[in-house]
């Protein structure tokens, strides 16, 4: 009873070891789609403004990285998150 | 082949993780209750500083009226600093912040490009020490400046910004403060931090999958495409680090743009 007993619990611990490497995948994963869509978003845009109006392309190129910076800092997160849980 | 059956690394493959962030200590001592600990990466942080002060000071010695070598290239940083980041940024206000700037760009910029010198290959800012202090520093910076040239209207100019209708006060103040004076450093630190050590376990695992794919002959055809890759991605880590080193400065300066100019 007891051999059966340890042996589930080396099952449940491996069991909970994998769940743990595929929850660290997730949250990159997930944490990853949302700042990529809004990157690929900001900077088209962005390409569009230049493209548009030349002669404004050193502002909007500032602007363009601050976004990425504010709009990457989540996808970070979930970078870190991976090493934290 | 012989030679490659040499440099086998060790079996079974084992992924890099953040254990490569602490390297072994070379001096350790136990003082005050707190164990500290000089490595590799607290040499390369005082490296840094070295380094930045030793070129700065080589390029403000005299010389002849027209820049060359050295000189040339920190004045075009200087000159960048000041034009593109603190004029365009924080206005003719911005002008006794550019040494300011200036300092932490290329502190910044010195201690990430430490991640792809070869025999280095350990970016000071990539361990949360380093981005944490800076962070807090420039959070210190703007609270302060936005005192002083605002006075305690600063507080209720950033909490309560005018011309808002009452009861949005409700909603908006909570999310002010803490986008403001919490996610702010927060998320300077962690930027920086993220992705110097994203890029570090990204050139570790590439280059470390290269050996092990070269170790045996059937694996050998794609260990040639790997290292090409890592290659490139030493590249675009060049590139991170100065981008990295920007984005931290002109944040800096958006956040004391702020603070000098109320919101209207």
């Amino acid at each position: 009873m007891g051999e059966l007993l340890s042996q589930v619990g080396a099952f449940v611990a491996q069991v909970e070891g994998d769940v743990g490497v595929i929850g660290r995948g997730l949250v990159f994963g997930l944490g990853a789609i949302g700042p990529g869509i809004g990157i690929g978003y900001l900077v088209g845009k962005a390409v569009e403004a230049m493209a548009r109006q030349p002669e404004a392309a050193g502002m909007v190129r500032t602007t363009m990285f601050l976004g990425i910076a504010f709009t990457e800092a989540l996808a970070l997160f979930g970078f870190v998150l991976t090493f934290i849980i | 082949m012989s030679l490659l059956a040499q440099v086998r690394p060790p079996e079974p493959f084992h992924a890099p993780g953040l254990e490569t962030f602490r390297p072994p200590c070379i001096v350790e001592w136990h003082a005050f209750g707190v164990d500290f600990c000089v490595d590799r990466g607290v040499i390369y942080m005082f490296l840094a500083a070295g380094i930045v002060i030793a070129v700065f000071l080589l390029a403000a010695r005299g010389g002849p009226l027209v820049p060359r070598g050295v000189r040339n290239l920190i004045e075009s940083i200087v000159d960048f600093i000041r034009e593109e980041i603190a004029i365009q940024v924080i206005g003719q206000e911005g002008r006794p912040w550019v040494p300011l700037l200036t300092s932490l760009f290329s502190f910044i910029l010195v201690a990430n490009i430490f991640g792809v010198i070869p025999g280095l290959q350990l970016a000071a800012t990539s361990r949360m020490a380093i981005p944490a202090f800076l962070a807090v520093l420039v959070w210190i910076l703007f609270v302060v400046t936005g005192i002083r040239y605002q006075g305690p209207g600063y507080f209720k100019n950033v909490l309560f910004p005018p011309g808002i209708p009452k009861p949005i006060y409700i909603l908006l103040t909570p999310i002010e403060f803490v986008s403001t004076f919490l996610v702010r450093p927060l998320t300077l630190s962690v930027r920086l931090l993220a992705n110097m050590m994203a890029g570090h376990l990204i050139l570790a695992i590439f280059f470390l999958g290269t050996a092990y794919l070269l170790a045996k002959p059937s694996t050998i055809p794609f260990a040639v495409p790997a290292f090409g890759l890592s290659v490139a991605l030493v590249g675009f880590e060049i590139l991170v680090a100065v981008l990295q080193a920007y984005i931290f400065t002109i944040l800096t300066a958006v956040y004391i743009s702020g603070a000098v100019h109320p919101e209207h």
